[in-house]
């Protein structure tokens, strides 16, 4: 204040300490409002406590470190009965983040796809697309997540009359059985091709747009990338010997030995989430398209572009932005609703929490795992979309 | 004779059951500049937005350059290659500076390098005289020197023919004479087909070889600037011209 009278007459206006001034009016707000939340959460962390006191409830997190004694049905590392709890919440995690990391890629591609289908001038492709929206958002995700799991395990016959897709290739109520490669270098090899030719694909991609800017003349970008997705992989296995064994998946008494599994847990947990969280993103991206200006699409034709090209080049980038913000919704709520997975019993983060909570009786310390496994991820989604958000953002003035 | 570089024949068009274009018959000529002229809802735009196949017609024949507008496609593209468009709102870019805005055509459409796309853009850039914003964004730019762009940009394919959509009408009254003048100027220096949809009489006057008064969907007049202003021979016509000459 006495800075404000240093400058005399035309400093600011005088002012008196009265209800009716707004910036009085909002420090008493948000002081009672820090007071109201202080109370509650003192109430309910000192009730907690008194509770678990007069139970005989331990709490802390030694638990973790004690052997869990559980198996668990599918998992990315190994893990057994004498692993600890702790090892148990990370095969949960590790699940979690599988099945959303998948979902996620899938489910925007096949949005994507649904989303501009429905715009298109093909009168029975958008109105498949329509109806594909319609039912899929309208049916609840958990009926969805039962009725895959159902068709799997209740349709397929079980292992002895396996369905053979291709020879080596079984479907049947435990799951879809493929050949797994054996210990052999040329398959370390052809792993090494396949990530070598995502390298020399962004090279290619870097080479084609130079080569673009200087000659005028456009690289086939996506058919060489493919080649190279199919061919390195396939040279490196080459290289290695070409062996041609394979742990092929063979009937042993009741069910197969050897080969790799795709369960029908994870299936249909990754089918409902992916089928069922496409809907909403082919709406996302229906309407981001239809919220640029017609006005664009008319320029793009009458400079000559194509309608994919104006599509690719004028129209997705500038839906973009209107995209991103609900998109990143639908990427948190995948990402969430795959604590559905309980329901069908594939072993994701909340499966396993509650196996242990059930256990050990830690059950605050159980959940406030599993919060804060779905917060951190959730985060890292939202912090990521964020920024890619601001980076594509429009220079207005 | 100098052959028509557009004809369109018996041109009929419907929205629903609005009839916009009614039998509409017109020639023209390479090189000709062309205003085109009429109460809003008479069918002007309607009737250029056809020509590069903005809008589709029903019945009759348009015939660009040689080539008539049918559903297939490598004609339609074909065509607006040929064809330059300028609309009311601009249409530009948002997402692109203005420099990628004129290149994007050429280098897509024609597929040349881009060194040579952008030499082409700094010329028409220079032309409509705002070179200097070559690496803004559409939206840090005035209405005017937007509109400007936009004409760049359709020169940037080196079109046969122009077409402009009320290139004027969005914009603020004193931003109205720099777009005329790039527009004067593109007239003036010839060879180029333009037809212009414009309530711009001055300019009409000025460049025009023929003006033409469409009505409720229909050719009503059309003469030269001379005759047209001062002559006008249909009722309707008169009415207009008394309604914006004021």
């Amino acid at each position: 204040m006495a800075d404000h009278q240093s400058k005399g007459a035309q400093s600011a206006p005088p002012r008196r300490l009265s209800w009716n001034d707004p910036d009085v009016r909002s420090v008493v707000y948000q002081v009672v409002a820090v007071s109201i939340v202080v109370m509650v959460a003192w109430f309910l962390i000192s009730n907690t406590l008194h509770n678990l006191s007069i139970r005989n409830i331990s709490t802390g997190f030694d638990f973790l470190g004690r052997e869990s004694g559980f198996a668990i049905g599918e998992s990315p590392i190994a893990f057994g009965p004498e692993n600890t709890y702790a090892r148990a919440i990370l095969v949960g995690l590790l699940n979690t983040i599988r099945v959303a990391v998948i979902g996620i890629i899938l489910a925007t591609i096949i949005g994507t796809v649904v989303g501009i289908a429905r715009l298109s001038k093909n009168w029975l492709i958008a109105k498949l697309s329509m109806i594909y929206v319609e039912v899929i958002r309208n049916v609840p995700l958990l009926l969805q997540l039962f009725f895959w799991y159902a068709l799997i395990t209740e349709t397929l016959p079980g292992p002895r009359s396996a369905i053979t897709i291709m020879p080596g290739v079984f479907m049947s109520n435990r799951g879809i059985k493929v050949p797994a490669p054996t210990d052999h270098g040329a398959f370390d090899l052809a792993a090494i091709g396949f990530l070598l030719a995502f390298v020399l694909i962004g090279i290619m991609v870097n080479l084609a747009k130079k080569r673009q800017d200087a000659t005028g003349k456009a690289f086939p970008v996506y058919r060489a990338g493919l080649a190279l997705l199919v061919g390195m992989p396939v040279l490196g296995w080459l290289i290695g010997g070409a062996p041609l064994e394979l742990d092929v998946p063979k009937l042993q008494g009741f069910n197969f030995v050897g080969g790799a599994t795709l369960t029908p847990e994870f299936a249909a947990l990754l089918f409902g989430l992916v089928l069922y969280t496409a809907g909403f993103i082919a709406e996302v991206v229906r309407s981001g398209i239809q919220a640029v200006n017609y006005g664009q699409w008319e320029a793009a034709s009458a400079l000559g572009l194509t309608r994919s090209q104006t599509l690719r080049l004028i129209v997705l980038p500038q839906s973009l932005r209107v995209i991103i913000p609900p998109m990143t919704s639908q990427y948190l709520n995948l990402t969430k609703n795959s604590s559905l997975a309980v329901a069908i019993g594939y072993p994701d983060i909340v499966s396993i929490a509650n196996t242990t909570l059930n256990q050990t009786g830690q059950a605050i310390e159980g959940i406030m795992i599993i919060m804060a496994v779905y917060l951190a991820i959730s985060l890292s989604i939202s912090f990521f979309m964020n920024w890619y958000n601001k980076h594509i953002a429009l220079v207005e003035r | 004779m100098v052959a028509p570089i557009i004809e369109l024949q018996t041109v009929n068009k419907w929205y629903g059951e609005f009839h916009v274009l009614r039998n509409i018959n017109l020639t023209v000529k390479k090189g000709e500049r062309i205003v085109v002229c009429g109460p809003s809802g008479s069918g002007k735009s309607t009737m250029i937005r056809c020509i590069n196949r903005l809008e589709e017609h029903q019945k009759g024949h348009i015939i660009v350059d040689g080539t008539e507008l049918t559903n297939d496609l490598k004609n339609i593209d074909a065509i607006r290659r040929e064809v330059g468009m300028v609309f009311q709102h601009f249409n530009l870019f948002p997402h692109l500076t203005v420099l990628e805005n004129l290149t994007l055509g050429p280098i897509w459409v024609l597929k040349k390098p881009k060194a040579e796309a952008e030499a082409t853009a700094m010329k028409y850039l220079n032309r409509v005289r705002i070179p200097e914003q070559a690496s803004k964004y559409p939206g840090q730019l005035s209405g005017g020197q937007q509109q400007r762009v936009a004409i760049a940009r359709s020169l940037c394919m080196n079109p046969k023919i122009m077409l402009f959509d009320e290139p004027t009408s969005a914009l603020d009254p004193e931003m109205v004479k720099e777009v005329l003048d790039v527009m004067v100027g593109l007239a003036e220096e010839g060879g180029m087909t333009m037809i212009c949809v414009t309530h711009e009489m001055g300019f009409a006057r000025k460049v025009a070889d023929r003006v033409i008064f469409m009505d409720r969907g229909e050719i009503i007049e059309q003469n030269t600037p001379n005759e047209f202003f001062s002559n006008p021979q249909n009722e309707r016509t008169q009415l207009f011209l008394s309604q914006i000459l004021h």
